[in-house]
C-alpha cells in the first residue's frame, strides 16, 4: 500500500525529526498540553469525588452536572473560548479540562461511595477519626476506580488535544490540520501513528503508577481491569 | 440576538444532520456489537481479544478517522459516509465491553431454567438471554449516543456539515452568539436523546418494576382481571 509507505517515507525522514515544528518538539508540546491538563482535571475532579463519596452529599448533583458535561461538544467550547478570550493557550486547555473533569469525578465519587460500609464502620469502631477514614480506608480502596477514570480521561484529552491545533496551537495535532490543508495523507496518518503510540504509552504509565501506588492489601483483587 | 432568528432555517436543517449522524452509528454499532459481544461473552480467547481492540479503537482520535477514511474507504473528505463509519467504530469500541459485561450479568440458573423449560438455544437467547441483558447495554447505549453527539460536531472541521459547522462558521465570522446556539442545541439535543433512550429501557424492562407488574402478575395469578 503506497499509502502506509508515504506515512513511514514521512515519519523516517531525518528532516522531520530536527528542528522547530519537528516531530520531538510537536510531541512534547502534545505531551504539555495533556500533562497541564491532565493535572488541573486531577486536582480539580479528586477531592471533589472524595468529598462527595465520603459525605454522600451532593451525589446526585455530580451525576447529573457530570453528564452534562459529557454531552458538550468539546469543538465548541474551543471555538467559542478562544472567541471570548482571545487566542492563546487557555482556551483550549480550559476546554480539554472540562472533557476530563467528568470522567475523573465520576469514577472517584464511584470508587469511594462502593467501599463496604462494614469495611467503614470497622475502621470507625477500631477508633479511627473521620479523616483517617477517608484516608486510610477509603482512598486506598478507591484507588482503583479512581485510577481507572484518570486513564481513561487521560485517553480522551491525548486524542482530543490534536483539535487545539484548529485555533493554531502546536502539538501533534498540527500535521493533521496542516496536512489536510494540503491534501498530505501521509503527514496526516504519520501524526496519527504517533498520537496513538503518545496514548498507549501514557496509559502504559498510567498503569504503572496504579500499580505502585496501590495498596498491597487490594492488590490481588480483580477490580483492576 | 441577531443571528439566530436570522438563522432558523440553517440551524434546523444542520441539526436534522447532526441528528442522523449520532443515531445512525448507534444503530449501526449496535447492530455488530450485539453478536459479537454474545461470542466474546465466555469464551477464554475472544473475551480479551474483543475487549482490548475495542479499548484500542477508542485511542484514535475522531479527527484522524474523519480524515483517514476516505482515502481508504475511496469516499470524498466531506463525505457524511466517513463520519458515520467513524462514528460506528467508536459505538463498536464502547458497547462491545458494556454488551459483554450485561450477557455475562445474565444469571446462568436463569438460563438453565429456561432450557429446563424446553426452550431452544434461539429461543432462549430471543426471549430469555438478551431481555434480561438489555438494563447494562443500555448503559453503554446511552454513553455511546452522549458521545456521539458531541463527536459528530468534529467533523466540521473537515467540512462535513453539522452542529459544529456553527463552531468552525463562528469562530471564522466572530460571531459568539452562533457559537454558543450550537453549544447549547448540542447539549440539548443530548439530554432528550438520552431520556427517550431512558424511557425505551424501562418499557423494554418492564418487569423491573416492581409496583405494577406485581399486582398486575398476583390478579393473574388469582383469576383476576388485570
Amino acid at each position: 500500500m503506497n499509502l502506509l509507505s508515504g506515512m513511514w517515507q514521512w515519519l523516517t525522514d531525518p528532516t522531520n525529526w530536527t528542528g522547530t515544528g519537528a516531530i520531538p518538539a510537536r510531541m512534547l508540546e502534545h505531551v504539555a498540553y495533556s500533562g497541564v491538563v491532565m493535572l488541573v482535571a486531577v486536582l480539580v475532579a479528586v477531592p471533589l469525588g472524595l468529598l462527595v463519596g465520603h459525605t454522600g452529599r451532593g451525589a446526585g448533583v455530580v451525576i447529573g452536572v457530570s453528564g452534562a458535561l459529557r454531552a458538550l461538544p468539546t469543538l465548541g467550547l474551543l471555538t467559542l473560548f478562544s472567541l471570548l478570550m482571545g487566542l492563546g493557550l487557555v482556551p483550549p486547555l480550559l476546554a480539554l479540562v472540562i472533557l476530563a473533569v467528568p470522567p475523573i469525578l465520576t469514577a472517584t465519587y464511584a470508587g469511594v461511595a462502593e467501599v463496604d460500609p462494614a469495611v467503614k464502620d470497622a475502621a470507625k469502631a477500631q477508633g479511627m477519626t473521620p479523616g483517617q477514614v477517608l484516608g486510610h480506608v477509603e482512598v486506598p480502596l478507591a484507588l482503583p476506580v479512581a485510577m481507572g477514570g484518570i486513564r481513561n480521561a487521560a485517553l480522551q484529552v491525548i486524542a482530543t488535544a490534536t483539535v487545539a491545533a484548529y485555533i493554531n496551537l502546536g502539538g501533534l495535532g498540527r500535521y493533521l490540520i496542516d496536512g489536510l490543508a494540503v491534501r498530505d495523507y501521509s503527514r496526516m496518518l504519520g501524526s496519527v501513528l504517533l498520537v496513538a503510540v503518545l496514548a498507549l504509552a501514557a496509559d502504559a504509565v498510567l498503569a504503572a503508577l496504579q500499580r505502585a501506588v496501590s495498596s498491597p492489601g487490594i492488590r490481588t483483587s480483580p477490580t483492576e481491569k | 440576538m441577531t443571528w439566530l432568528p436570522e438563522n432558523l432555517d440553517l440551524l434546523l436543517r444542520l441539526t436534522g444532520t447532526h441528528l442522523f449522524q449520532s443515531v445512525l452509528p448507534v444503530v449501526l454499532g449496535l447492530l455488530i456489537s450485539v453478536p459479537l459481544a454474545r461470542m466474546a461473552s465466555g469464551s477464554r480467547w475472544l473475551r480479551p481479544v474483543t475487549i482490548n481492540g475495542a479499548a484500542l479503537l477508542y485511542t484514535i482520535p475522531s479527527l484522524t478517522l474523519f480524515v483517514v477514511l476516505p482515502v481508504i474507504l475511496g469516499t470524498r473528505i466531506t463525505s457524511i459516509t466517513n463520519v458515520i463509519v467513524a462514528l460506528t467504530v467508536y459505538v463498536i469500541a464502547i458497547l462491545v465491553r458494556s454488551c459483554t459485561d450485561a450477557f455475562e450479568s445474565v444469571d446462568p440458573a436463569v438460563l438453565q431454567a429456561a432450557t429446563a423449560m424446553g426452550y431452544t438455544r434461539t429461543q432462549r437467547f430471543w426471549a430469555v438471554e438478551l431481555p434480561l441483558a438489555v438494563p447494562v447495554m443500555l448503559a453503554g447505549v446511552r454513553t455511546a449516543l452522549v458521545a456521539n453527539i458531541s463527536m459528530v460536531s468534529v467533523g466540521a472541521v473537515i467540512g462535513v456539515q453539522s452542529l459544529g459547522t456553527l463552531f468552525t462558521d463562528g469562530l471564522r465570522r466572530s460571531i459568539a452568539e452562533e457559537i454558543l446556539v450550537g453549544v447549547v442545541v448540542t447539549v440539548v439535543l443530548a439530554v432528550l436523546l438520552d431520556q427517550v433512550l431512558r424511557l425505551a429501557g424501562l418499557f423494554l424492562t418492564r418487569w423491573q418494576r416492581p409496583g405494577r407488574v406485581d399486582t398486575r402478575t398476583r390478579l393473574a395469578a388469582t383469576g383476576g382481571a388485570a
